[in-house]
């Protein structure tokens, strides 16, 4: 493959944009319940699919439960699917989250990250991709309106590789980038796209001809060998992702690795983060080193499975790490982020400073004097977890 | 980097002001991003929203803190200068939605911008809904994008007679506009 595919350049929230990815992947099936921030997804979707745009069936269910229990289905029956949700509606969707790994399902959702009530807020909290952080799932990680657009894509080549057979969640930011509007590179058309997405293929789809069994019961004789093989595969998507980011680079020019990094060779402090909020750290990082402080940062696009090598290869010779947790887990030794950074630190021998920071959360803004202080108490003091932008 | 921050009221249009306008610079080759404010969505609630237009990708993500341009397209929110002047300096422009009064001594010395652009949504589609009138004055009031640019976004926007009046509307905005100094 070249870079011959036609591409425009447009203004697209990020919500729109994965729209035109799932219309561009040229799913079969969509189904999906609507929930702000992600609605707009669904919404562009459906007008696809009644313009005849998109030949798909647009399932509107009742609840997410239904939408991932429907989605999950067709993807059984060898459909190319997609759905989509945020909060509250992926709570819903719990229980069928860890079925849809389970059974090898290549579904493809996008998540509008917002956080879990209560209190009720519709803004971007990463409450809803660490609550899917064991289920089994790939989960990737928009920085971008184009991230969000090119992971979509690179979701459905990975999700659906016979070698992977796993679902995956591209994560992007509620508001911040669900309704941002970015200029972004998307292809002309789904035909373009076929040439880095060919129609899916499926492994032992349901058939009435040829029945067989999914889902069954499996008790203390074979339960425990079946999740070893579940563990075992979203370990081995690694190089098939990175395979896939590869061919995704040759057919749009445009780069993707399980992590970015930035100033992180002789960097003393180095933060480690998800999503949006990279960019602004970027854009501080490059300011401390105008100031000739030695930072780095280390945004993290694939998330699970997570990138342990790649990580320890980036921060290993830091004194200090900044961990930045866009939500909380309660009664925890700290962030979701934290903990997994912490364990993969200590899997390799390793312990720097390390500072959690919890931000952002319910949509607060963050702003360039809280990275400040973020590096100030880290250098600092010894604080080991502190809620940056907090009253009281 | 030109920063500009929009404020009005919720179900006026500030949102698809900034849209417009980010979409325009996006289609004359530029970067650019719209940012909603992250606070409630409610019909006239203040609300804000933010763009950020480069000649360079644009990577930071807070909201705009120390604008260029503030647009004020609800002509009652003047008032709230506290609102209005958070994080400005003298060089700050003003564009200023003003019907039936005058703006306050509170911005004397500063560089405002004024039209009427009630009037212009009453005569054009109406609706006391501002969003293209007042995207029309900024341009007039800066030329921070070309005219054509953002009939060409308005476009993909609107269709129809809804698409004409708004085209005139911005066309008014844009002509409408005047200098105070």
């Amino acid at each position: 493959m070249s870079i011959t595919v036609r591409q425009i350049r447009t203004g697209l929230n990020g919500d729109e944009a994965v729209a035109y990815a799932v219309k561009h992947a040229n799913v079969d099936v969509i189904s999906a319940y609507p929930i702000t921030p992600q609605t707009i997804i669904v919404e562009r979707l459906s007008e696809f699919v009644y313009n005849g745009e998109l030949d798909a069936e647009f399932i509107p269910v009742e609840s997410e439960h239904s939408a991932l229990s429907a989605a999950l289905g067709a993807s059984l029956a060898g459909a190319r699917v997609f759905t989509a949700t945020a909060s509250q509606g992926l709570a819903l969707m719990y229980e069928i989250l860890y079925i849809t790994s389970s059974l090898r399902a290549p579904v493809v959702m996008a998540l509008g990250n917002r956080a879990f009530s209560a209190p009720i807020n519709i803004h971007c909290s990463h409450d809803d991709a660490y609550a899917a952080r064991d289920a089994g799932w790939i989960q990737f990680f928009a920085e971008t309106v184009q991230e969000a657009y090119d992971l979509t894509l690179i979701a459905y080549r990975v999700s659906e590789d016979r070698d992977v057979l796993l679902p995956s969640i591209i994560n992007l930011d509620g508001f911040i980038l669900t309704h941002s509007v970015e200029p972004l590179n998307i292809f002309a058309d789904s035909e373009e796209v076929s040439r880095f997405l060919p129609e899916r293929k499926p492994v032992n789809p349901i058939d009435p001809d040829n029945p067989i069994t999914y889902g069954p019961l499996a008790l203390p004789d074979y339960y425990m060998e079946i999740k070893r093989q579940q563990a075992e595969a979203i370990y081995s998507s690694k190089p098939i992702i990175n395979r896939v980011f590869e061919e995704y680079k040759e057919f749009s020019g445009r780069r993707y690795s399980p992590l970015k990094t930035l100033y992180i060779d002789d960097a003393e402090t180095i933060f480690v983060l998800l999503g949006s909020t990279a960019g602004t750290i970027r854009h501080m990082v490059r300011k401390w080193r105008r100031e000739n402080k030695r930072v780095g940062v280390v945004s993290l696009t694939l998330y699970r499975p997570f990138p342990e090598e790649e990580l320890i290869e980036a921060i290993k010779d830091a004194k200090n790490i900044v961990v930045m947790d866009r939500s909380f887990s309660y009664g925890s030794p700290g962030g979701q982020l934290f903990m997994d950074v912490s364990s993969t630190l200590l899997k390799y021998g390793l312990s720097p400073r390390i500072l959690n920071v919890i931000y952002g959360l319910g949509g607060r803004d963050f702003t360039p004097d809280l990275a400040e202080k973020a590096l100030h108490l880290v250098v600092e003091t010894d604080e080991k977890i502190v809620w940056l932008g907090v009253r009281g | 980097m030109i920063e500009i921050r929009w404020h009005g009221r919720g179900g006026q249009g500030v949102v698809t002001s900034s849209i417009l306008l980010s979409q325009a610079a996006i289609y004359e080759g530029k970067y650019a991003i719209h940012i909603p404010e992250f606070g409630p969505e409610r019909r006239g609630a203040p609300v804000r929203s933010y763009t950020r237009i480069d000649d360079e990708e644009i990577e930071i993500r807070y909201g705009v803190l120390n604008p260029d341009i503030v647009v004020v397209i609800d002509p009652t929110l003047i008032t709230y200068k506290e609102l209005i002047l958070e994080g400005v300096d003298e060089e700050t422009r003003f564009i200023f939605n003003i019907h039936d009064s005058n703006v306050p001594g509170d911005y004397r010395g500063r560089h405002v911008f004024m039209v009427d652009a009630y009037r212009i949504a009453l005569d054009t589609l109406g609706r006391p809904i501002y969003n293209t009138a007042m995207l029309g004055a900024l341009i007039g009031a800066t030329n921070i994008v070309k005219l054509d640019s953002a009939i060409e976004v308005m476009r993909n926007r609107f269709s129809g007679e809804v698409l004409e009046r708004n085209i005139q509307a911005l066309k008014r905005g844009y002509s409408e506009v005047i200098s105070l100094g």
